[in-house]
This record gives structure tokens, sequence and C-alpha cells, in this order.
């Protein structure tokens, strides 16, 4: 047992990664040979990105085709061939091709996958191919055009069960993403994408920096700063960062009590904490540079 | 005590300031486009993106600060997605489809586009038959409001008219192309997608065109219009046809690949199926323009019988030189 923990903290650290504990991450090798671990996409962001677009889809056609009925109107009559044609047009383009032309710029998102934060990758790693965008657009013919139409037809037209036979082999289509474990549509399977989330966080300050001139009253001992590890160090450098007053003391005098560390009267919680974990990361960082990564404190390695 | 010999924090301080040209320039271009970049940049683009890789693979070898490690990743992935995304102009993307690409994919495509073509003969040659022996089959492979009023029931005089425009005037001429273009556009892509269930619905709908175009010749040959209907159609039904045999190719090839994927896994052999065909789809509704064109204007312009067979004459032999003949080997970009 305890040997098989040993070799997977090992793996882990070869690897360079903690454990994976979010499902929804995958590896993304770069040709450079580094793994950038992306997260996917789920379900409820790319629903609202595709309500977003129709929206917006919906809105433009509407806006042009009053643009259009007043152009008619101001032509009177006599311009209505090429208004027609402009917004045959129009609606071919924006039906067929709105997806295709958004996901070919350099950020290989639409409006909605832009609000959501999301966009097209190529799950090879490669590059995102021009034949790949339009294969994952021709999809959604099934995917979404026919099952809106399905609902837009009226019962009479067909008889009631050939309707719902037919709503059905949609929501096979329409609810294949949730179905397979990288939310793939059909679209995203036969065109070999996938749509991640790309979002653009900031640097923020060094912990250990901006913690640095309450931290040279605190001694602890090699005992003391061998009783957590990395998991711990994470979840105190969240603490940190968020700095709720509760929170903080909480935890403070938690960890005072688990290496027995005897408080100053002046000593604040929030410098105690700090200088524990300029302390506890240099300790491990130590440690990890010599092959050992602790993962936790019950990692006795 | 450590915190001045904390090598992480060194690490950081040494190369930040690389990580925030970086996002700087990724910034920068995600306001505009690659082009508000200077040449400058653009060269400084992939030695900071890959500075900030293996600035990742330090971090998460030596440093515990986790949000260290969560913005590298990120700032990684944006450089990553910017560096190995889309990038050459959409004039380069298509010459590159018109000169290679299109007639690649076409090419390498020709045995389902033979089952195809198999497949809409049928349909022709079976509704041809079949309609010829009891008219009453008209209506069963026409729907109504396709048929316009032809039919066996109608009169020989009513039937000529259809093929010919009446009055001398060509209004409405381009708003009647483009509608065509879009809805024969739609079938096409219609079919393709549907080739995802295992072929059959594209099959079915490639010899259901058949057996329309079938039953359509059939009323008019019973009529002694097949001369006439033969130039009526040339004229555009070559290019559509074309098109739309093509289109439902594309589809045999997804669901073909789907059953029997080969020698590749089940995913990597549907994704490259799908970009071949999809490049060929993009070819289809390039022809079904020009077929959308010659169809709603040029027929209704052109009214010489032989002229229209020699417009359909010459697109039947264009359109395969251009996509089926052999051409000098490019080094795919």
């Amino acid at each position: 047992m305890k040997k098989a923990k040993t070799v997977k903290a090992a793996a882990a650290v070869s690897m360079g990664l903690p454990p994976a504990e979010d499902r929804r991450e995958r590896s993304l090798v770069t040709p450079e040979g580094v793994d950038l671990r992306v997260r996917l996409g789920d379900a409820g962001e790319r629903a609202s990105a595709l309500m977003i677009d129709l929206a917006i889809m919906a809105g433009v056609l509407i806006a042009f085709s009053l643009l259009t009925l007043l152009a008619f109107i101001g032509s009177k009559g006599k311009g209505g061939e090429v208004i027609g044609t402009v917004w045959v047009l129009v609606f071919f383009v924006l039906r067929n091709l709105y997806f295709t032309l958004f996901e070919l710029t350099p950020r290989a998102a639409t409006p909605g996958k832009r609000a959501m934060g999301l966009r097209v990758a190529a799950r090879n790693g490669g590059r995102l191919t021009a034949d790949a965008i339009f294969a994952r657009n021709a999809m959604r013919e099934i995917e979404l055009y026919l099952p809106l139409s399905f609902l837009l037809t009226n019962g009479d037209q067909v008889g009631a069960l050939v309707n719902l036979a037919g709503l059905v082999w949609c929501g096979v289509f329409l609810l294949f993403p949730l179905f397979n474990r990288d939310r793939l549509r059909v679209g995203d399977l036969v065109a070999g994408t996938w749509v991640v989330k790309a979002p653009a966080r900031k640097l923020v300050p060094d912990l250990v920096q901006s913690s640095r001139p309450a931290v040279g009253r605190f001694n602890f001992t090699m005992a003391q700063l061998d009783a957590y590890g990395v998991k711990e160090l994470h979840v105190l450098e969240d603490v940190l960062r968020r700095f709720e007053m509760k929170t903080v003391m909480l935890v403070a005098a938690r960890i005072r009590l688990k290496i027995g560390w005897k408080a100053s009267p002046d000593e604040s919680d929030g410098d105690f904490l700090a200088a524990y974990y300029a302390a506890l990361r240099g300790r491990l960082e130590s440690r990890l540079l010599l092959g050992k990564r602790r993962k936790d404190k019950f990692d006795k390695s | 005590m450590a915190e001045l010999h904390l090598k992480s924090y060194r690490f950081r301080a040494e190369r930040e300031d690389d990580w925030r040209r970086l996002e700087r320039l990724l910034t920068k271009v995600g306001k505009g486009s690659p082009k508000a970049l200077s040449d400058e940049e653009l060269l400084a683009l992939p030695v900071l993106y890959r500075q900030a890789l293996s600035s990742l693979s330090v971090a998460r070898a030596t440093s515990l600060d986790q949000s260290l490690v969560d913005y590298l990743e990120s700032l990684s992935a944006r450089a990553y997605f910017l560096v190995y995304g889309v990038r050459s102009s959409l004039f380069e993307r298509l010459g590159g489809f018109f000169g290679h690409a299109w007639p690649a994919a076409a090419k390498a495509l020709w045995r389902e586009t033979l089952v195809s073509f198999l497949l809409t003969a049928i349909g022709v040659a079976a509704a041809y038959f079949l309609t010829l022996h009891d008219p009453d089959w008209f209506s069963a492979f026409v729907p109504d409001s396709l048929a316009g009023g032809r039919g066996p029931a109608a009169s020989v005089e009513s039937m000529r008219a259809t093929l010919y425009d009446a009055g001398g005037d060509h209004k409405g001429l381009s708003i009647f192309a483009a509608s065509l273009f879009t809805h024969n556009s739609g079938v096409a892509i219609f079919a393709f997608a549907l080739g995802f269930a295992f072929c059959l619905p594209t099959a079915m709908l490639m010899a259901y065109n058949g057996a329309m175009l079938g039953a359509f010749l059939a009323a008019f040959g019973s009529k002694g219009l097949g001369f006439e209907v033969g130039g009526w159609l040339a004229i555009h039904g070559v290019t559509e046809i074309s098109a739309v045999i093509l289109a439902g190719a594309a589809g045999l090839r997804i669901g073909w690949t789907l059953a029997f994927p080969g020698d590749l896994s089940r995913p990597a052999a549907m994704a490259q199926a799908g970009r071949q065909s999809a490049t060929l789809m993009g070819g289809v509704v390039v022809m079904l323009f020009c077929a959308g064109i010659l169809e709603g204007v040029g027929r209704q312009v052109i009214q010489n019988d032989f002229v229209r067979y020699g417009v359909g004459l010459a697109t039947l032999i264009a359109w395969p030189v251009y996509l089926y003949l052999p051409r000098r080997l490019r080094v795919i970009p």
C-alpha cells in the first residue's frame, strides 16, 4: 500500500503534475511537448453561448428585415429585385456562415463563445484548420436547424407519429454532447475539434513578496515545517489571497495548535499565517528540488 | 529565514518582464487583428511563447505558488492558440482552396462519388421507366409544389411553355437565382450531414433525387419534348446534379468512416474524413452558386436549345477537367 502510494507520488513528480482532480481537465500537448492542461467548456457554458449566438442572429435578421422593408418603401417598389436578392443572400450567410466566419478569425470563437470565455481548438494539439471549422459547422444542419424546423412545422402536414419520431431522432444529436466524456457535439467529432475554456488570468503579486516585512520575527523549527504538505500549502495560499478575517483567525488557531506555536501577545493572525506560508513553501520547495513532492500532511515520504 | 532564499521567488523576479511583454502582445492582438503587431513584435512572439512554455515547465517542477502556475498555464494557452491558430489571410486561404484543396478532396473521394453517381443513375432509370409505363408514378416521385403544373396530365403546349420564358422581360431573375442557390445549398449540406447516420439517409436522398429527375424526363419525353427538356436541364443541371452527387459522396464518406474506421481509431478517422469531405462541401457550395446563376439568369435569358446544350456541354467538360486532371504537386501549407 505504502509502496503504491510512493510510486504514484513519484510519477506525479516526474510529470510535474499534481493529481488530476478536475474531471473536465484534459491534456493538450503542444508541438514543443509541454502539456497545457486545458479545461473543457461544460454543457451549461456551451448552451449559453449558443443562446447568445442565436439571439444575435435573430436580432440581426429582424433589424435587417426592417431595413430592407424601409428601403423597399423608400424606393417605391423600384429596387425590389436588388433588395430581395440581398435579403436572401444575407439570410443564407447568417444561417450557414455565421459560425464558420467567426470561428475563422484568430480568436476562433463566435461572440457567444467569446462572452463565455470559450474557443474552438483542434483535439490533436495542432493548428485549427479552415476545413475543420467548416466541417463542425456544416453538421449544425442536423444538430440545430433540423430540430428547429421540426419544432416549427405544424402537425397537420405530417402525422403526429412521424413528427415524434423526428423529434426523438433530432434529440439524439441535440443531446449528443451530454453523453460523451469530452462534451463533443457531432460536429466536433467529425471535425476533430473541441471547445475549451481559455480565460485570461492576471498575474497577482507573490504572497512571499507582499508579506516580507513582517516575516523576520518568526522562526519555525524543522519539525514545525514538516507538519503539512503541498495540498495544505495551496489551501493556505487561497486563504491568504482571500483574506477573510474569520477564516484567517480560524486557520491561524488551527495551525498554532497543530505545530504547538505559542503566540506572543502582539502578533497578528495575518502576519503569523504569511510567515508560516513563506517558511513552509521554502521548506517544501527545497525538498521538491531534491525530487520529493510531499503531497499532503499524510504523505510520510 | 527562508524568504530571501526562495528560488521560486527569484525565478519569478527574473522572468516576469518577459511574461508581461507577452501578455501585452496578446492583449493587443485580442483587440485587433494580427496586423496590429509591428514586425519586431511578430518576430518576438514565438520566442516569448517558447519562453513562457519553458517557464511553465520550470514552475510546475519547482514552484509551489499555485497562482503563478495557473497564470503561466493561462498565458501559455493563450499564446499557443495565437501561434498555432488560424493565421493565414483570407486571400491565401481562398487561393489554397481553389488551387489545391478542393480538387485534391474530390480526387480522394472518387469511390464515394462513383457510388453516389450510380445511386442517382439508378434512381433516374427506375423512375423514368416506371413513369413511362404508368404515368401515375409521376406524382409519387415529384411533390406537387415542385411540379408546378407540369406532369403527365398537362397538355403538350403548357408543358412546352414551362421550358421557355414567355415574355421578354427578365424581372426578378436575380432574386430567383439567389433563392435557388440557397435552397440547393441547404439540400446539399443536409445530404452531407445526414451521412453521419451510417450512409443510409444520404443514399436514399441520392436515389430519390435521381428519381425526381427521371420522372421529369419521362413526363416530358412521353410528350415528345425530350430534346427540349434536355436543353432546359443541361444548362444548369450538369453543374447542379454534379454538386449534389459530390455532396452525397461527402456524406457517404462520413457514414462509411463511422462504420468502418480502418487502421485509425474511430475519432481520429472521423476527424480526417470529416475535414476532407468538408473541403469538398465547400466546393459543392461554390458549384451550386454557379448553378443558381445559370438556372436563374442563364436559362431565362438563353432560349435557344442548341446554345443551352452548348453551355451544358461546356460545364460537363470543365468541371471534371478542373477537379480530376492531374496537376503539379504542391507542398501543403
